[in-house]
């Protein structure tokens, strides 16, 4: 049985990473205490437990060794309290499927938002739009398969892909807005663009995802950083 | 006692140490396959179809049924065959250790070793200082145990014992000194592919992987 202060949770309310292992937290109502980051100035707590990438997420419990790497904290939560609310399949073939979509989503899908940040020049930006959409057009390929007609990834409610994916969406909002196009589209991605709004109200999911104002401010801020970096 | 494998196809290129490390699960397991090499520059319609996304090796296929990302396929191996030589530890800390290891090898060391052999200048000279602290942190991590999974050969061991037959490669391209520099891990590279069978069967040889690596160099026109 986990009390509150076992389980630490070093992050900041605007990062996606850290938001998909608050919503599994939630899932499996498992308690814990959210220190909140200030990324520009890093605490000695964070730069410890996490010497390698010096990153949040980051999760404490009790004495043992620090556990980084948003994926990794949850499959290690789904092993620590395995009888509520499983979220990764017990299912071979179906883990495999959702590792698989949950690294294309990390190291494929989520860089495009930051690489159509950081390309300036509209011949630039449009071509990453473009991969950006196609992506989208494989994860809506993907829901239909994995979801087999139900409404979320993982079936009937919240599973590994669904929180992989939805932490994202506040973002995908905000970039969709900053670059006038559609990432999730009626006609091109009809069942994530249900998927979308029905998660966004999901008692695990909407309380923890960043408002638009919150990721607007910090947009600004890493604008600033960014500009100060390059002069 | 043979269990009923099904029909188990990895579809692979010799060299690759991704490739190699489906290859050493699947001999950990005693599990009989078909090897299908690929040809890099004219993939076979197979593969095509069974990695539509990346496009790439390894792919493990299991009656039909396609897996692709070697991380993601060692685990497959474990958790379909897990009667025998588990890969992971039974405690859920020391599982996530080794699930963080083997994505910090697979986020930095084949990157950065990449840039040992195919650069110049100063990409290739901040590519040298990378890839020795990424190995450093893995001599770090092995510390005095035989294995990175401590008493047994495991994940992280499976992940990283494929890098070893690039050694050479890197060492001569990169001009580095990695004997001197992590001897622990040179011993137990050494010490998996004496105590090993799935590891010495599957590897090939250091030079082998060296003629490769030059003729690339040659392709992408890196002067000797």
């Amino acid at each position: 049985m986990t009390n509150k202060s076992e389980i630490k949770l070093l992050g900041t309310a605007i990062s996606p990473f850290v938001n998909r292992v608050q919503f599994v937290l939630n899932l499996k109502s498992i308690e814990y205490e959210f220190f909140e980051e200030n990324l520009a100035c890093k605490s000695e707590l964070l730069l410890t437990s996490n010497p390698i990438y010096k990153k949040v997420p980051v999760l404490l419990h009790a004495k043992k060794s620090p556990i980084c790497e948003s994926l990794v904290i949850i499959e290690f939560l789904d092993e620590i309290r395995p009888d509520v609310h499983q979220v990764l399949s017990s299912n071979p073939v179906e883990r495999a499927d959702n590792r698989f979509w949950a690294n294309y989503i990390d190291n494929k899908f989520f860089p495009l938002y930051g690489e159509l940040s950081l390309t300036l020049g509209k011949d630039g930006k449009e071509a990453i739009k473009e991969r950006i959409v196609e992506g989208s057009m494989l994860l809506e390929g993907a829901f239909v398969k994995l979801s087999n007609g139900k409404a979320y990834f993982g079936g009937d409610d919240l599973g590994y892909l669904d929180v992989v994916l939805g932490c994202f969406l506040a973002w995908t909002k905000f970039v969709e807005k900053n670059n006038k196009f559609k990432i999730f589209d009626e006609g091109r991605t009809p069942r994530l663009m249900e998927w979308a709004k029905r998660i966004l109200s999901h008692k695990a999911v909407k309380d923890v995802i960043p408002g638009n104002e919150a990721i607007v401010n910090f947009y600004i801020v890493l604008q600033k950083y960014r500009q100060a970096m390059a002069t | 006692m043979a269990k009923q494998e099904g029909e188990v196809i990895l579809l692979d290129f010799w060299a690759s140490m991704f490739g190699m490390r489906a290859r050493i699960a699947l001999a950990e397991k005693g599990i009989h396959y078909e090897y299908r090499e690929e040809d890099l520059k004219n993939k076979s319609q197979l593969l095509l179809e069974s990695n539509p996304v990346h496009k790439k090796i390894p792919v493990l296929i299991h009656n039909g049924k396609p897996v692709s990302e070697s991380s993601i396929i060692v685990q497959y191996i474990d958790e379909v065959w897990k009667d025998k030589a588990p890969f992971f530890s039974s405690d859920p800390y020391a599982r996530a250790q080794a699930r963080f290891w083997a994505d910090f090898i697979d986020k930095k060391l084949y990157m950065t070793g990449r840039l040992l052999y195919s650069t110049k200048g100063e990409e290739h000279e901040a590519a040298r200082k990378e890839f020795m602290s990424c190995l450093q942190l893995l001599e770090g991590e092995l510390g005095d145990k035989p294995y990175f999974g401590g008493e047994s050969f495991g994940y992280v061991d499976i992940s990283l014992i494929p890098f070893y037959t690039w050694f050479q490669a890197y060492e001569t391209y990169g001009n580095l000194a990695i004997k001197h520099e992590c001897p622990k891990l040179i011993a137990w590279a050494k010490r998996c592919i004496q105590n090993k069978e799935s590891v010495s069967k599957t590897l090939p040889e250091l030079e082998q992987v060296f003629g490769f690596v030059q003729q690339m160099r040659k392709k992408i026109g890196i002067e000797e």
